[in-house]
């Protein structure tokens, strides 16, 4: 194969990663932005998400289509409910305090994996692909599932962008975005909205992850890495802000693809990590973000 | 924080802790032996924790880099460059404090959420790095360091690191070193001034305290007793790898600290102690310990944010320093 | 005889609002000057920027024949400016002791720490005190050892942002005793919306309004000013807030 379509390979490779970046990462940047909370155990939710479409798709009988349309139901709505129950049973009472919440999702994190760990297994299992078209393009063929993941993320992504901008919920949780106090006292029920947008959050992940998981296994360990890329994302898209995450999870997405063909993965992860470091020591607000009020 | 009267009292504690790990040294079982050394390497990696964390109220989420700094910087120049055991210790003390110093003027240029994110991506930086140069870190599997390299000759004398009772009073003499050190600091000027930052940073700028360098050194003294314990980790137990840099072994001194109490002195011990045998007894029954470790941290962050000692310091004993 | 301190032009907009408006102000060594003007006027943005707890969008400040306008605010205390928080900011969990010592402790030579602390509460009656926790202190009390800090930090200006707030008239009579005696060894100036405390100290008075300086001179020629009245004593004569 020639560069061209090697690097059409490449560039493909790396929209589906940002495709599934995107979601999951949107999930973290809504939870920061309206909560002012950094959630660690995100990539948590993420595997849950993954480990749950598993289980479900293993369990309904028939063509592989019907248990993926189940799992891409529920395990949404169970890992939204998980998220739900944690919100109210340590968030809440912690007051949203930021670093206290660091902690206690650290915590989170390893309650959830070590329970995946212990009801799932360390096995990594597939689930198969509700249809399996391939494009056939003069180069190559492509498989047709994963044209349909960026289908999907964008068809969500604007959904997400409908609800944020031209709907009473997406008010609300703006107006709580901006000034929660002052919503309190206008009578916005803020303690509702939290609850709400941090399951919206893990929910998120969790169809990222439901739709990976035909293309990449389930694993107990799934999670470190979407977690590290949403921070990475969301840090260089600036904090809570829609645009900036879809616009930085095509850069990281398009980009890790391109640069693990030309460096070993790890010197990439290295060179990512360290830029970002420097984005948030120098640029706090991110590169597409500006300066909070 | 304390009264003057309560001074004599807190050195007498310490002088007792300190003489009753000696005393334990010599009637412990093997194992328990075994155990308590380890223990009190991994003490000092939570007190250099607390100096930060406890007293000047930085939560860093990559303090595993500065034990990592201390454990590769004695390890890869006891085995690559053919260094002594006091030479490869002084190399991991120095890697430790010069790295604090890099991570800190970065680092300290943010704060809260900021200030954690970006020390944890740091330390994965470290641990990445390890990886990466596995040719001479070996990465995942380790280095060993040789018994023959780990003790000192003194004249006709051979002291073994690899002896159990020669390691327990090495690891005991790091132990009381930091902890008189800690002692120190939190009783000085400089530990006043760090926990009027940690309570109101604005109102000390306008006491005339240059904040940031006042930040910064509370950066490095807690990078440099880190690295101390990473060292004496490598030259006591002789193994080298990458594990100890992955952020596990950030959070870890993080929830002893939590533990035991932050800002005090011997909180951190006490944190660490009972972590080591709940975890250890844990194994015993059930591979999941980091459930136990998960929850504690949750449990603790919502109904014993003070930890033991710093409870009991309210609830009791004023003086406790 | 040269001030000790001057602003020239001194500026300080926040987004569109000018919150202080090229203010050329001097103060002579030993003052008790007084800054009084309506809410919003400008007068703690004014001594921030004095203090270097905000820096100005123009102008210069000269303190002591020194350009501090781009100096930290951390050196400019070690100058001798001091400045007392206008809402108490004591360390609430540090003893009213460790709250002196902080203060006194960086500047302290030869003399020992404990004597120069017991020293500082014992000029504002707090040296029986001296083991409470400072946030479980009276409210009083609390603006006192805001005090203590700021004269152990043995200023040359000691600027004082509404201190009398919320103090109680016998706590105001002691107040006033107190910062006439500071005034023999420091040059001092007050915000203040007491009339009455103004009054009893200030040598000299400054009002200012909307950003700027609206008049400037002895207590009686502020009283007398038509202008002053208009703007500020006439309307709403604040006699207690």
């Amino acid at each position: 194969m020639s560069f061209g379509p090697h690097l059409l390979l490449a560039v493909l490779e790396g929209l589906v990663t940002s495709a599934v970046l995107a979601l999951t990462a949107l999930g973290l940047s809504l939870v920061f932005g309206v909560m002012r909370v950094v959630n660690v155990a995100h990539g948590e939710f993420f595997m849950l998400g993954a480990v749950l479409a598993w289980a479900i798709s293993s369990m309904v009988p028939g063509h592989p289509s019907l248990g993926f349309l189940m799992a891409l139901l529920l395990s949404p709505l169970i890992v939204g409910s998980v998220a739900l129950l944690a919100e109210r049973l340590v968030l809440r009472r912690l007051d949203y305090n930021p670093e206290a919440t660091i902690v206690a999702t650290i915590g989170l994190l390893y309650v959830i994996q070590q329970l995946a760990l212990t009801f799932y297994g360390p096995e990594a299992r597939a689930v198969p692909a509700p249809f399996n078209f391939r494009l056939q393009l003069p180069w190559f063929g492509y498989s047709g599932y994963k044209l349909s993941i960026i289908a999907a993320s964008v068809v969500l992504m604007l959904a997400t962008w409908f609800v944020l901008t031209r709907t009473r919920i997406g008010l609300v949780m703006r107006a709580t975005q901006y000034d929660s106090e002052t919503a309190q006292a206008f009578g916005i029920p803020v303690d509702r909205v939290y609850a709400g947008v941090f399951a919206l959050g893990a929910m998120l992940a969790a169809v990222a992850a439901v739709l990976i998981v035909p293309i990449q296994q389930a694993h107990y360990l799934m999670g470190l890495d979407p977690l590290l890329l949403s921070f990475i994302v969301v840090i260089i898209g600036g904090l809570g802000s829609l645009r900036g995450t879809v616009i930085a999870a095509l850069i990281i997405g398009v980009s890790d693809g391109v640069i693990s063909v030309f460096f070993s993965p790890t010197l990439a992860k290295i060179i990512a990590t360290s830029a970002v470091a420097m984005v948030l020591v120098f640029r706090p607000q991110g590169l597409f973000g500006t300066t909070p009020r | 924080m304390k009264s003057d009267t309560g001074c004599g009292k807190a050195i007498a504690l310490h002088l007792v802790v300190i003489a009753g790990l000696f005393g334990l040294g010599f009637v412990l079982p093997e194992y328990h032996h075994g155990v308590l050394a380890r223990v009190m390497v991994l003490a000092v990696f939570s007190m250099g924790y607390n100096v930060l964390f406890g007293y000047a109220g930085l939560l860093s989420l990559g303090h595993a880099m500065f034990f990592a700094a201390g454990l590769y910087g004695a390890g890869l120049s006891m085995i690559h460059l053919g260094w002594s055991a006091p030479a490869g210790f002084a190399a991991g003390v120095i890697a430790g404090a010069v790295l604090a110093l890099g991570v800190g003027v970065l680092a300290l240029r943010t704060t809260g959420v900021a200030f954690m994110i970006v020390t944890m991506m740091f330390s994965q930086v470290f641990y990445l790095l390890t990886l990466y140069f596995s040719v001479w870190t070996r990465g995942d599997e380790g280095l060993v360091i040789p018994q023959a390299r780990r003790g000192l000759d003194l004249g006709a004398m051979r002291l073994d690191f690899t002896d159990p009772m020669t390691r327990y009073m090495l690891a005991l003499g790091l132990f009381a070193i930091v902890l008189l050190l800690t002692l120190g600091v939190a009783r000085s000027g400089f530990g006043r001034v760090l926990v009027a930052i940690r309570e109101n940073e604005e109102r000390t700028k306008m006491l005339g305290y240059d904040t940031f360098a006042n930040k910064l050194s509370a950066v490095v003294v807690s990078g440099t007793f880190c690295a101390a314990a990473g060292a004496a980790y490598a030259l006591l137990f002789g193994y080298v790898g990458s594990t100890f840099a992955s952020v596990q072994y950030s959070i870890f001194p993080l929830l002893w600290v939590l533990l035991g109490g932050a800002a005090t002195t011997l909180g951190p011990f006490l944190g660490t102690l009972f972590m080591y045998y709940v975890v250890d007894i844990a194994s015993g029954y059930t591979s999941a310990y980091m459930l136990i470790v998960g929850l504690l941290l949750i449990l603790l962050i919502l109904y014993f944010p003070k930890g033991v000692l710093g409870t009991v310091r309210e609830r009791w004993l004023r003086w406790l320093p | 005889m040269t001030p000790l301190l001057t602003t020239h032009g001194l500026s300080r907009d926040f987004g569109g609002l000018k919150a202080v408006d090229s203010v050329d102000f001097s103060l002579m060594p030993g003052e008790i000057r007084a800054i009084i003007g309506p809410n919003g006027a400008g007068k703690t943005t004014f001594v921030s920027l004095v203090c270097g707890r905000i820096l100005p969008s123009a102008g210069r400040i000269v303190f002591d024949g020194r350009d501090i306008t781009d100096m930290p605010a951390h050196k400019r205390v070690r100058l001798g400016i001091a400045y007392t928080f206008q809402i108490t900011s004591v360390f609430a969990r540090l003893s009213a002791y460790d709250n002196v010592a902080l203060a006194f402790q960086r500047a302290q030579s030869g003399r020992s720490v404990h004597d120069g602390v017991m020293e500082a509460l014992d000029r504002t009656g707090l040296a029986d005190r001296a083991k409470e926790t400072a946030g479980a202190m009276a409210y009083g009390h609390q603006r006192l050892l805001e005090v203590a800090m700021g004269l152990a930090l043995k200023p040359r200006l000691l600027i004082l942002d509404e201190p009398t707030q919320g103090l109680s008239d016998g706590e105001i009579a002691g107040f006033i005793a107190l910062v006439r005696e500071i005034g023999r060894d420091a040059t001092v100036l007050l915000i203040e919306h007491n009339m009455h405390v103004v009054m009893e100290l200030a040598q000299r008075i400054t009002v200012m309004e909307a950003g700027r300086i609206l008049a400037e001179g002895a207590p009686q020629e502020i009283r007398d000013n038509v202008a002053v009245q208009e703007a500020y004593l006439g309307g709403t004569v604040e006699a207690a807030s």
